[in-house]
């Protein structure tokens, strides 16, 4: 029987990796637009002291970039040494994006990068410009194909069940590409990172201007963030509506835990905090419709028919035709090769219940449900601190705009304090997304339990807590390097 | 015509191609190994990690490009012995991970750990992270330890397809000699290649001569270690497969291959050829600087025939020794016509992106590093 202590040590790992290469990411991203503005801005108007700018955010955009190349790697190879079943029998498929990954976006990033830093009495303004963008593009293009790899894990499309080679293989790039989950989860992440780079900028260039110092560049690094960070909030909302419609669709256990939604119905309302409602909105949320029809988790378990006359099976149901799946499949897999009609016929069923495949390795609908008060506050910081950063934003850029701002020392002091809540969002918001899914790995076709390794508990463990000394050591480390570069500071004002 | 088997042998290829280009910048890692011993002072420790430092990102994508083409051509190959081989894989990781950071953090202020801490992880990861991958591409010519049963995806119990039968989980590879051979013929391989890498991206004159003087040795432990693995590889059982893919052992089965693939062996003896020459002219003819740029694509050619020689010509690439029907071969695990198709698309890119890194690489390197250089602008 698979170890559930392995099950859970490997979710562990796995989500540990994640969430610190998660603190890295989404600087990589955001940081590497406002410092290719900034030099955009040296190249167009000749100014040194743009120049000067730019390169200060590079320096600690390099001191975060090195962190988060290095946890992505494990994220990779993990997906071999702790999710070996995984990997084979969704290699087809998933493992493409990873390689497009690495042929289109982590060669441009290694080259570009190094233009970038070292280039500067190298190549033209205009090259160097060109290395910066590029740097820029490469961290969002790698974006896309990881995002498309996950948003297929959120909702598979584009492949068929290949009782043959035992894995589901790819028979539709395109739809795999167009994924209408992969395409919002890219702009929702992307756009998550300029908001990191642009509360993180802020942040810091408040502390300067409380300090007194730096205040020419502190005022122009805030002015370029913000407008970024503002863009990048309203598209992060933009994408999130879609998010919400599409969950409701693929994934109506992730929306219902992350509502606390037990039994659900038309005009079905949103939970701001347990106990305070307001009706219709959930259904307008997840349907663009007031009397749209959201099923809460009991129905889900039960079974439910939509006011157009769906019906959705229930819990047992599915695993019952999951189960089907599995024993025709073992049928198909015993007389292949020997009785070429019972394999026919043992097909003809598999066809009928591939779909419920992964409900096969199900024992019981309770393990169907994600843990719902994880996913219903996470969800809940996020669009907190969402909407809260965004406010922030605006509110600091028109202070700047009316040139008030140096003096209203709380809202440099809100600015500062504001940059661990940008990571708190992002985390939370990953949250959602994985631990919405489970016990999912591949929504309703593999259960975590199913992906595993066949590898010692001890093992896991053993590698979980080397991660987290690690993983602990950089974050220290880079912290602490962060610090010393922030307050020796770009030395334009002497 | 494009079919099935040819588009498996394409991305084998292309599997080849990339472990050639990543054992030829492995230079990275042989380079940082000398760190503390080929440098005498601060000065000459700093050229050494920012002449690497400017082109290690490179042979950290490749090494993850590698792995992403592997998972996305061969995925069961992936699944075994990223699952299986867990501490050997873990082991590598860890040190280039350590790797990734050494160069940013290393210099700068407030770095807890100190600086020669650092530089110690950069020697560890040179050293070790080149070992460990040789002694794994060893295990492609000795076997491991695993079993295949596709069925068990249907036992809900524990639906496991790859089992490793070995509790020390990969590291039983280092009880097999030829395996040992190999890591340390990789290892050698890269110092002697980053050595060359040095003589051609640093000017200074007093490394240069350090430099030169052991690169001498590390050349001759490479061939001795070189000569030895040949002479196992061409003498030792092989995993052929027939035409139902029935997997059973040859005799002289990587000599055959050799044999029955003459381009291959061209392949083989050109680069090896390229190697020695780089080595040579380095040694023989008074501060040579090009050596690189014949042992940097005799390195990528002979790499490339090795592999070639493992998985063409009916082998069974990564061999089980627990289940002999249980080796994979390119033809039993890779994916689907349809997947390898849309990928071999997507490969055409490839010619592009060497071309825009040639490019920058060129001119990012027209002048050889100096002291005076590092003062001036950005450094590591």
């Amino acid at each position: 029987m698979v170890d559930t202590a392995l099950i859970d040590w490997s979710r562990a790992q796995f989500a540990l990796t994640a969430g610190y290469h998660w603190i890295f990411v989404p600087l990589t991203l955001g940081l590497a637009v406002i410092m290719a503005v900034m030099e955009t801005i040296y190249v167009v108007k000749g100014d040194d002291f743009w120049k000067s700018t730019a390169k200060f955010w590079m320096k600690l955009f390099a001191i975060n970039f090195a962190v988060g190349i290095a946890t992505g790697i494990i994220l990779e190879f993990q997906f071999g040494t702790n999710w070996s079943n995984y990997s084979w029998f969704v290699g087809d498929i998933f493992g493409a994006p990873l390689a497009i990954e690495g042929i289109l976006a982590f060669f441009m990033e290694a080259t570009f990068f190094a233009v970038m830093f070292f280039g500067w009495d190298k190549f033209s303004k205009r090259v160097h410009l060109l290395a910066t963008w590029m740097t820029g593009i490469g961290a969002s293009i790698s974006a896309i194909w990881i995002l498309i790899a996950n948003g297929w894990m959120q909702h598979p499309v584009g492949m068929e069940f290949n009782p043959d080679t035992v894995r589901d293989e790819m028979v539709d790039f395109w739809a795999l590409v167009t994924n209408p989950v992969a395409i919002s989860k890219f702009f929702h992440s992307v756009f998550s990172g300029w908001m990191t780079g642009a509360i993180f900028v802020i942040g810091i260039s408040a502390w300067y201007l409380l300090k007194g110092r730096e205040k020419r560049f502190a005022l122009a690094s805030i002015k370029v963030a913000a407008i970024v960070g503002i863009v990048g909030t309203m598209s992060v909302m933009l994408s999130g509506d879609s998010h919400g419609v599409h969950a409701a669709k693929y994934q109506p256990m992730k929306l219902a835990a992350a509502e606390g939604l037990e039994n659900g119905g038309t005009r079905a309302p949103f939970s701001i905090v347990p106990g305070v409602e307001v009706p219709g909105v959930l259904s307008i949320l997840a349907t663009h419709d007031i009397d749209g029809y959201v099923p809460g988790i009991n129905n889900i378990l039960e079974g439910y028919t939509t006011p157009d006359g769906q019906t959705y099976l229930s819990a047992e149901e599915k695993i019952e035709r999951g189960r089907a799946a599995l024993e025709a499949f073992k049928g198909y897999r015993e007389t292949m090769k020997t009785d070429p009609q019972a394999a026919a016929e043992y097909r003809k069923a598999l066809d009928a219940n591939v779909e419920y495949f992964g409900y096969g390795y199900i024992e019981s609908p309770e393990e169907l449900v994600p843990p719902v008060w994880l996913v219903y506050w996470a969800f809940r910081v996020m669009v907190g601190l969402g909407g809260f950063l965004l406010l922030l934003m605006l509110v600091v850029l028109w202070a700047e705009w009316k040139k008030r701002l140096i003096n209203m020392r709380w809202l440099l002091w809100v600015a500062l304090f504001s940059i661990p809540l940008v990571y708190l969002a992002g985390q939370a918001g990953w949250i959602v997304a994985e631990v919405g899914r489970q016990p999912w790995a591949i929504q309703n076709l593999l259960p975590v339990k199913a992906a595993l390794s066949s590898v010692n508990v001890g093992a896991v463990q053993t590698t979980f807590f080397l991660f987290v000394a690690v993983f602990t050591l950089f974050l220290v480390i880079e912290l602490r390097i962060l610090f010393k570069a922030i307050k020796q500071g770009p030395g334009i004002e002497k | 015509m494009i079919t099935y088997e040819f588009l498996q042998q394409y991305w084998w290829f292309l599997v080849s191609l990339l472990a050639g280009l990543l054992v030829f910048l492995l230079f990275v890692q042989g380079a940082n190994s000398m760190i503390f011993t080929v440098a005498q002072n601060e000065d000459e420790r700093q050229l050494m990690v920012n002449s690497t430092g400017r082109k290690w990102e490179l042979t950290f994508t490749t090494l993850v490009t590698f792995g992403g083409a592997f998972f996305a051509s061969f995925p069961l190959f992936y699944s075994t012995s990223f699952g299986g081989a867990y501490w050997v894989w873990m082991l590598i990781l860890i040190t280039f991970v350590f790797q990734a950071v050494s160069y940013e953090f290393q210099n700068k202020v407030g770095n807890v750990l100190g600086k020669n801490a650092f530089r110690v992880f950069l020697v560890i990861n040179g050293l070790l992270g080149p070992l460990l991958i040789g002694t794994a591409v060893g295990t492609f010519f000795t076997g491991s330890q695993f079993i295949v049963d596709k069925g068990a995806v249907s036992d809900t119990l524990m639906p496991v397809i790859s089992r490793w039968c070995s509790d020390w989980r990969g590291l039983e590879a280092v009880a097999n000699i030829f395996n040992v051979s190999f890591g340390l013929m990789v290892m050698f391989l890269s110092i002697t290649l980053g050595l060359l890498y040095m003589i051609n991206n640093i000017a200074n004159q007093n490394l240069h001569i350090r430099l030169a003087r052991y690169l001498r040795s590390m050349f001759a432990s490479f061939l001795v270690l070189f000569i030895f693995v040949v002479y196992k590889l061409l003498t030792m059982y092989g995993f052929a497969v027939d035409a139902d893919g029935y997997i059973f052992i040859e005799g002289y089965k990587y000599l055959h291959n050799f044999l029955d693939m003459p381009i291959v062996l061209a392949l083989f003896l050109v680069g090896a050829l390229l190697v020695v020459t780089g080595v040579v002219l380095s040694l023989v003819i008074p501060f040579y600087k090009r050596g690189i740029w014949f042992a940097g694509p005799g390195t990528v050619s002979v790499v490339v025939s090795i592999f070639l020689v493992a998985g063409y010509n009916n082998t069974a690439y990564y061999p089980s020794v627990t289940d002999l029907q249980s080796s994979l071969t390119i033809a039993n695990n890779s994916s689907s016509e349809f997947t390898l198709k849309t990928m071999a698309v997507v490969s055409l890119i490839i010619p592009l992106v060497v071309a825009y890194i040639a490019y920058f690489w060129r001119k990012m390197d027209k002048k050889s590093l100096t002291t005076e250089e590092l003062n001036n602008s950005e450094k590591y």
